[in-house]
């Protein structure tokens, strides 16, 4: 339900549909509150959507941070259980090259060992039978219980949830101003991007949930909060490499991860300052391409032939202690601000730092204070009860189970219910609809109209984030127009659509450009060929698009591509 | 390091740009929506499997390895391989008795010659057919070719002091229909080559080329099979011998199969493999032996292009030696697959695709109002005589008829 007809008054409005945004606007809900979860863009639109989807065990963060560690560890094991639907439990392994420390082994495990983390010391040859693309000169390894999540599926669930009881969500609704009255924040104002329009939301509470842009929403109720954008870059290679994540047993380091996801692998990340204005648009630069292929060869080094799909970059929510204005004493770790106690400002909440594998308890840990202020007793479910998606898999067999279901079905069923897991029950296969629109990710015509009537999905990039439509080899050359011509008739707005088919087809060129040698570019050379010389696409020659006509698309593409 | 110059990747399915040119040659796609096509089955499947092997798709079975889509691909994607790899790797079902009976060959050849009279009676026999269609699931519809009563090898040994005359030597590979079935092509075959000064040889050792063994998943017997062959090859070769087949898809195995599929490296010798078209014409062309053909043979055909010599790109060589036989018009028809794709036709459950992809190429044939179709492959041969009714030949067996012998080995200076 994306418009409301009458303005309810809303227990509490969360600002921001990451993952953290979503999953405190499900818990919020999930305690009895009435709750608005707005957002500018689309759900995973910032930082959520630009990462590494990495389902962290906390070894990572072992010997720098014990109590990031501890935290991601447990997150971990409840994630397993609550999303089993968005995980993959593929394992990890820390490896030690010849040039690197192997006496920082015997510190990182027994670190791990603190927090809690199952990590095993296990002899090279054995790394190298668990996982054949690791570099055959690892002179250690270390197996640990890292996996993969991901992050769309994740935040989306979420949000399904939360709408089940009973919240209501926004999508490109940007919040252009905090209400304020007597020093209280009484609600936002919300712009709906695609009409213009404005309009007053009122609620007890107001949840910053918006990451870096947190920032921003901050100084709207006068506050100043001490973030420090870090920029985040990967590669994404055409095709899995490696089926265990591989990370580089060393102090963090560029480069030094990486992950199987879905069909895909990805490498990352390097590490930079950026200033807060340009955390709208992150761009890949060659210096980074250069850190992560170099880098990346050194784990994996099948890395220097595969084929890369495309870069893309996040930014980290990063937030200096208080007393730190300097910036100095980053950390990683969650920071809950009540500005009531923080800076006299009544009814406003803000939940940052953290990681996509804390969201969970970042939104525990906002709810309970929303609990506290509103007066509320409601514990906590959500660690316990399992997302949508993820209901009625036997978490003592679900493997098994899936696996003697999944031989009689068809690929893009099979793929679908890696995508939706038991909500794959509501997508319809039959008639014509078990079609393919995009083939490299086995998307049906069935899954992209389940996507755009049930999960909020108005474009094609949004149509990407929930079922990977355009995310495979091709980049969207053989299901943009399929999926635009769906969206029109699903929409009843052709023309929006054609539009939106401009935007999703630059929007793709973007994460390519970077990386766009070899096949790649040939891929993208046939893709303008197709779309501007046989079918005589013309972004020029479209209808001009009025300022207040601005749509969801090109909303998006004021944004860095996402994977 | 040099990273990133190019992208290396079996079988080259990274280099795919998902132009879907294959999938519009697939000749199983056109009659059978339920296959995937050969994009889908082959390179994006792939992706897939390489994340999970549960993503291996049964579907697949339905592909021919016609290798049609390898020859439309601009991008240099071996598809065929990568969906025959994936049947090898993913498919863990093991072959019935049916296919097994159907892929070995050699094994019920050198049985079924030893009492070929007693064996093609019954094959032919309505009942039998019948009860084979309904026991194991061999179509009643075909035939099985008739067992000859002697093999060729057997012939050849009384002939191999005459071989030994001629100037030069080449390496006969005749492979399972001419050594069981069919020794009057083998004997064409050593008719044309020595008319042109070459004697001809066998292998030390010679073993079906594999090429039922592996569309039937018996992989360990087609890699022994295929090793041993590759062995003899060698030996050959290094005697100074090319070695060379009559048909166009054991000699396709041997180059191309056998080091992409089964992972047996023929390197050394695979240029030394040639297809008899091939190697008589070349010669003819660069001027080294000359042919010279009967003034009272006529005949109107046409050239049917397996879908192994469109891969190997030599249709050209056979077409070029017909064109040669003064008195034979060649009328030209569209290239297209005769659907039977060696043992895949003889299943049952396949008969119906088989028949349907075979139409087209039916219909010209019969159009084309020819006295006989000439092909390089044997099984083509036998789609073709089961649907159309024309005779159909290998070109040596034309030029063999059609050649002067004794003005042939005068132009040659014997």
């Amino acid at each position: 339900m994306d418009k409301t007809e009458s303005t309810p008054h809303y227990d509490v409005i969360v600002i921001g549909a990451g993952a953290t945004g979503a999953g405190t606007a499900r818990d919020c809900a999930m305690r009895g509150l009435k709750v608005l979860l707005v957002e500018r863009f689309d759900f995973t639109a910032g930082a959520t959507g630009r990462n590494h989807g990495l389902l962290h065990s906390g070894a990572r963060y072992a010997v720098t941070d014990h109590e990031s560690a501890a935290e991601c560890i447990r997150e971990n094991m409840t994630l397993r259980k609550i999303a089993s639907h968005c995980v993959e439990e593929t394992g990890g392994l820390f490896v030690t090259l010849p040039d690197d420390d192997l006496g920082y082994q015997a510190t990182f495990v027994e670190s791990c060992h603190k927090a809690g983390i199952n990590a095993e010391i296990i002899d090279p040859k054995d790394a190298l039978r668990i996982e054949p693309a690791v570099n055959p000169d690892i002179i250690g390894a270390v197996k640990v219980p890292d996996g993969a999540v991901d992050p769309f599926r994740l935040t989306t669930a979420n949000v399904i949830d939360a709408k089940r009881h009973g919240a209501d969500i926004l999508t490109y609704h940007e919040v252009t101003g905090l209400n304020m009255s007597q020093g209280r924040v009484t609600g936002v104002t919300l712009r709906d991007q695609r009409t213009g329009a404005t309009r007053r939301m009122d609620a007890d509470l107001v949840i910053n949930t918006a990451g870096i842009w947190g920032h921003g929403i901050c100084a709207m109720a006068g506050i100043k909060v001490n973030m420090f954008p870090a920029k985040g870059a990967l590669l994404i290679f055409g095709h899995r490499v490696n089926n265990v994540v591989i990370n580089r047993c060393r102090k963090p380091a560029d480069a030094d991860i990486l992950v199987p996801g879905d069909t895909i692998s990805l490498i990352g990340t390097t590490s930079s300052r950026v200033p807060y204005e340009e955390c709208d648009n992150m761009e890949v630069t060659p210096q980074e391409v250069d850190i992560l292929l170099r880098e990346g060869c050194q784990i994996a080094p099948s890395l220097a032939y595969t084929r890369i799909l495309r870069a893309y970059a996040g930014v980290r929510p990063l937030v200096a202690a208080d007393n730190d204005p300097s910036g100095r004493s980053i950390s990683r770790g969650i920071v809950c601000l009540d500005h009531a106690t923080r800076d006299g400002v009544e009814g406003f909440i803000t939940i940052t730092g953290g990681k996509l594998m804390t969201y969970r308890l970042m939104a525990e840990w906002a709810t309970d204070l929303a609990c506290k202020k509103l007066g509320r007793t409601a514990e906590c479910r959500t660690a316990t009860t399992r997302l949508p998606g993820s209901e009625t898999t036997d978490s003592d067999a679900p493997v098994s189970h899936g696996k003697r279901h999944i031989i009689e079905l068809g690929a893009d069923q099979k793929a679908a219910l890696g995508r939706h897991g038991t909500m794959t029950a509501d997508i319809e296969f039959a008639d014509s609809n078990d079609a393919l629109v995009c083939e490299c990710e086995e998307v049906s015509v069935g899954e992209i109209r389940y996507a755009i009537r049930e999960l909020h999905a108005h474009n094609l990039v949004n149509l990407r984030r929930r079922t990977r439509l355009g995310m495979g080899t091709c980049q969207g050359c053989l299901c943009a127009c399929r999926a635009a011509s769906i969206l029109g008739n699903e929409l009843g707005d052709r023309r929006q659509a054609l539009t939106d088919l401009c935007s999703f087809l630059n929007e793709r060129w973007k994460g390519m450009l970077p990386v766009a040698w070899g096949q790649t570019l040939v891929e993208a050379q046939f893709s303008s060929w197709l779309y501007q010389g046989v079918c005589g696409l013309d972004p020029k020659v479209l209808p001009a698009v009025r300022k207040a006509d601005r749509t969801s698309a090109e909303c998006d593409q004021m944004q860095q591509s996402v994977k | 390091m040099e990273l990133q110059v190019k992208n290396i990747s079996p079988n080259n399915f990274e280099q795919c740009i998902k132009c879907t040119i294959c999938t519009v040659y697939c000749p199983v796609l056109s009659v059978n929506p339920d296959y995937p096509g050969p994009k889908q089955a082959g390179p994006d499947g792939e992706r897939y499997r390489l994340k999970d092997p549960e993503f291996y798709d049964k579907a697949l079975k339905m592909c021919l390895n016609c290798k049609r889509c390898e020859v439309a691909c601009p991008s240099g994607v071996k598809i065929g391989d990568i969906i025959q790899t994936a049947r090898i790797r993913y498919d863990h079902h093991r072959p019935g008795l049916r296919d097994v009976i159907l892929a070995s060959t050699d094994e019920m050849g050198s049985i079924a010659t030893k009492m070929a009279p007693v064996v093609n009676t019954m094959l032919s026999l309505k009942p039998v057919k019948v009860i084979m269609d309904k026991t194991i699931g061999v179509d009643c519809h075909r035939t099985f070719p008739a067992y000859a009563g002697r093999t060729f090898e057997s012939w050849m040994k009384h002939k191999a002091p005459d071989q030994t005359v001629y100037p030069h030597k080449v390496s006969y590979f005749h492979g399972c229909y001419v050594n069981y079935n069919y020794p009057a092509l083998g004997k064409d075959f050593v008719k044309l080559m020595n008319a042109i000064g070459y004697g001809v040889e066998l292998l030390d050792k010679e073993r079906c080329c594999g090429v039922a063994k592996i569309s039937n998943k018996l992989i360990s017997q087609a890699t022994r099979d295929a090793e041993l062959n590759i062995r003899s090859i060698r030996a050959a070769v290094a005697k100074g011998q090319p070695v060379i087949g009559t048909s166009s898809t054991c000699i396709f195995t041997m180059r191309d199969e056998y080091p992409h599929v089964l992972g047996v490296d023929n390197a050394d010798v695979r240029d030394s493999i040639y297809l008899a078209s091939k190697f008589v014409h070349e010669l003819v062309d660069e001027g080294k032996v000359k042919l010279v053909f009967r003034p009272d043979f006529h005949r109107r055909v046409t050239y049917h292009t397996p879908c192994h010599m469109q891969r190997m790109g030599w249709a050209i060589h056979s077409v070029e030696l017909l064109r040669m036989i003064p008195g034979l018009e060649l009328v030209p028809i569209e290239s297209a697959c005769c659907g039977i794709a060696g043992t895949y036709g003889f299943k049952k459950e396949n008969y119906a695709t088989s028949q349907a992809i075979g139409k087209e190429l039916f219909d010209s044939i019969l159009n084309a109002s020819v006295d006989e179709v000439v092909t390089d492959c044997e099984t083509c041969k036998w789609q073709i005589e089961m649907s159309t009714g024309v005779p159909v030949v290998n070109p040596v067996s034309i030029l063999a008829e059609a050649l002067d012998v004794e003005a042939t080995r005068k132009a040659n200076g014997l």
